[in-house]
């Protein structure tokens, strides 16, 4: 059984003419992506604002009260309630007033004066992680130029490299938080999950279907040149999706990228191929096109919940992590955010890589083992 | 034309005397035997005809000698090579074309060609869809897609697309249903060209004209083989006897004869009736009473397709 090229060629330039002609199809893989981006993207993960927020001003300086003004431009923060102690402040959150609570600390401006570098406390509820990144974020920020007015005469010293006080975030109820620009990146992996498995499961259930199947296993073809001569064509679709979704990222939803694209390119070709060897190992097993697509989605949504893309990976149970450190998805999302968020490099994506190839080489020889070379 | 050759003859296993030579060939899908211990043998430069009613399992036979199906029993060599063991290798040398058409409908006729070419890693491409494509007389509509094709070109291109390899053995399962007759004499010139040339052919059908174009026939029903030889082998070994009734009334006349002891088949044939039957003596004296009214009765030479139809019903007596 030896690999032969030009077969393999034959599978491929096949299966390109093929994937022009079927203009459905190819229409959904473009189409696709860009649902999937309106729907994640704006409508999904949309960027909110005017939150109701709760001051706590132990300290009524004029310091305190050029944050509590400037927190009320940002239009991120409605100061919806003044609470009087810290007690208050924790019944509020608790019970779903407000989002978000601030507390300037009882020495405040003291501390500031001295150059003691004050805490600034902000509290959020963050059931919704969503709701409340682009808050803390924007809070972040003010820190460091909200007093740069107050801060005047002898006082200009204080102003400097970093802010005059600290900002204490703390985070209650979900300790990881998801931002938009965790949302859309992740979507390119989400993306190729749906498209790349339904597109491949129907790869060899339709020939099947069609009676072509019987011509093809009458010729010399051996299955690893139909089965890598049908993926090739894909991968491209696949890499025509992330240019897609990337391009979406930078201009649409100011991504930041702060690691290399090459790398992310690079990377993102292993999971092409481990959702395209779990595509073609499905149509191996179904029996029709239906069901080819009924097991893609059966994939599709524990990918989905599971990986960290709808909810935060660590707040979920053992099990589920579980089940979601199986899905190539899991990794995928750690190594697009890690690049393009954190700014990694290779070495910190290894630990996520490994797990990705080994599925790819379980998926592959199920597929070759799977496809039958006879009709029964 | 050929002499029959005993089918227990194991010399012949190893010599390239016959293009396909096997037996006991059996196939079973779940509990139902669907080819039951079959011999056969066809010499190259050979058209065999291949007839049997409709699910007797010719088309399984056949995808059993290009390795598509798994016999359950069976030896034998097919060009030379094991049909069990070496099936990579027979597909390389044989065509097939199956019943149902099985190219591309969304590649164009040229791009099927070329997909079957490269599939078989043929050395001058492009020069052999060129010739196909001339042979097959659609060098205009090359960028045709193949789904828009009537059915009977459809045959044709699945005709030119398994021989593009050059094969030694074609295997064409029912290759003129649906084919016009003008279309279907051509055919068969073009099949005898090419067995003079040295191919061979096992053919399924279920024309008699087709199968009276055939070197030697095969007939099978419920997987079993029944009868096999030339066309006249065939015929005299079915031991059949035919009386042609000509006049009036005939469609009354076959009523009365229909059911008499020794009358097999009563069969009407444009203004003239068939009756056959088996045993000579037992038809006589069924259907002696009638020879003296208006009719003209003779003997005469058996058809095809009475001894066919008088196959099919003693196998179903015998084997359902
Ligand atoms: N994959 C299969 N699984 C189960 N039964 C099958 C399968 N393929 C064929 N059969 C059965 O085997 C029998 C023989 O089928 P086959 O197709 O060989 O008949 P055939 O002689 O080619 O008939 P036709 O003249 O109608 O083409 C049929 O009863 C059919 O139902
Ligand atoms: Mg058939």
């Amino acid at each position: 059984m030896s690999f032969n090229l030009q077969r393999f060629w034959a599978v491929v330039v096949k299966e390109f003419i093929q994937m022009r002609r079927d203009r459905l199809t190819f229409g959904m893989m473009v189409g696709i992506p860009m649902i999937q981006l309106i729907l994640f993207g704006y409508a999904i993960n949309s960027n909110p604002k005017h939150l109701p927020t709760a001051v706590y001003a132990a300290d009524n300086s004029p310091f305190a009260r050029t944050i509590v003004w400037a927190l009320r431009n940002s239009s991120y923060f409605d100061i919806t309630r003044e609470a009087h102690s810290t007690a208050e402040i924790k019944t509020m959150l608790a019970e779903g007033e407000v989002q978000f609570a601030v507390t300037v600390p009882v020495d405040f401006s003291r501390k500031l004066l001295r150059g003691e570098k004050p805490s600034l406390l902000l509290e959020t509820d963050a059931t919704d992680p969503a709701a409340v990144g682009f808050a803390t974020a924007a809070i972040n920020e003010l820190t460091f130029f909200v007093l740069n007015h107050d801060l005047t005469g002898p006082l200009a010293k204080l102003r400097g490299t970093s802010p005059p006080f600290n900002l204490i975030a703390h985070q209650h109820y979900n300790p990881e938080s998801i931002t938009q620009y965790n949302i859309v990146p992740g979507l390119i992996g989400v993306m190729l999950t749906m498209t790349m498995i339904i597109i491949t499961g129907l790869a060899i259930t339709r020939e099947r279907e069609r009676g072509t199947m019987e011509n093809l296993l009458s010729t010399p073809v051996h299955p690893g040149e139909v089965i890598i001569g049908k993926i090739i064509p894909y991968i491209m679709v696949g890499y025509v999706q992330v240019t897609l979704v990337l391009l979406a990222a930078k201009f649409l939803f100011d991504v930041p990228f702060m690691g290399s694209v090459p790398l992310l390119v690079a990377l993102t070709f292993l999971f092409i191929v481990a959702n395209l060897a779990v595509g073609i190992t499905f149509s191996t097993i179904a029996k029709n096109q239906l069901q080819a697509v009924q097991m893609a989605f059966f994939f599709f949504l524990p990918s989905l919940l599971l990986s960290g893309y709808m909810f935060p990976f660590r707040g979920m149970p053992g099990w589920a992590q579980d089940i979601g450190e199986c899905l190539p998805l899991t990794h995928f999302l750690r190594i697009v955010r890690g690049i393009l968020l954190k700014g990694n490099g290779l070495a910190e994506c290894a630990s996520d890589l490994w797990p990705i190839a080994l599925f790819v080489a379980v998926a592959l020889a199920i597929a070759v083992k799977r496809y039958r070379q006879t009709l029964d | 034309m050929s002499v029959q050759q005993p089918i227990t003859n194991h010399e012949s296993l190893v010599t390239p005397d016959f293009a396909i030579d096997v037996r006991g060939v059996t196939k079973k899908f779940g509990a139902r035997t669907v080819v039951n211990d079959i011999a056969m043998q066809v010499r190259p430069g050979e058209i065999y005809g291949f007839l049997g009613p409709n699910g007797s399992g010719k088309t399984t036979f056949l995808r059993m000698l290009c390795g598509l199906l798994k016999p359950d029993a069976g030896s034998g060599h097919c060009l030379g090579l094991d049909f069990r063991r070496e099936s990579a290798e027979i597909k390389k040398r044989v065509g097939y074309m199956t019943q149902r058409f099985s190219f591309y409908e969304d590649l164009t006729i040229e791009e099927n060609l070329d997909f079957i070419a490269r599939l078989y890693a043929m050395p001058q491409r492009k020069l052999a869809v060129e010739k196909s494509l001339e042979r097959l007389g659609m060098v205009e509509r090359r960028t045709q897609l193949a789904g828009t094709l009537s059915g009977g070109w459809k045959q044709r291109l699945a005709l030119a697309a398994c021989l593009i390899h050059e094969p030694q053995l074609l295997l064409l399962d029912e290759p003129t249903a649906g084919v016009d007759p003008k279309a279907r004499r051509d055919f068969w010139e073009e099949i005898h060209k090419l067995a003079a040339a040295g191919l061979t052919f096992l053919i399924t059908t279920h024309y008699m004209d087709e199968a009276s174009r055939c070197h030697r026939l095969g007939y099978i029903a419920y997987g079993n083989l029944l009868a096999h030889g030339t066309v006249d082998e065939v015929v005299k070994t079915a031991g059949l006897t035919t009386w042609e009734v000509s006049g009036e009334n005939l469609s009354a006349l076959a009523d009365k004869i229909r059911g008499l002891p020794g009358v097999e088949q009563v069969v009407a044939f444009g203004t003239t009736l068939h009756v056959s039957g088996r045993d000579a003596e037992k038809l006589r004296a069924s259907v002696a009473p009638f020879m003296s009214g208006a009719h003209g009765w003779t003997i005469i030479e058996s058809g095809l397709e009475d001894v066919f139809i008088s196959l099919m019903e003693t196998a179903k007596d015998n084997f359902s």
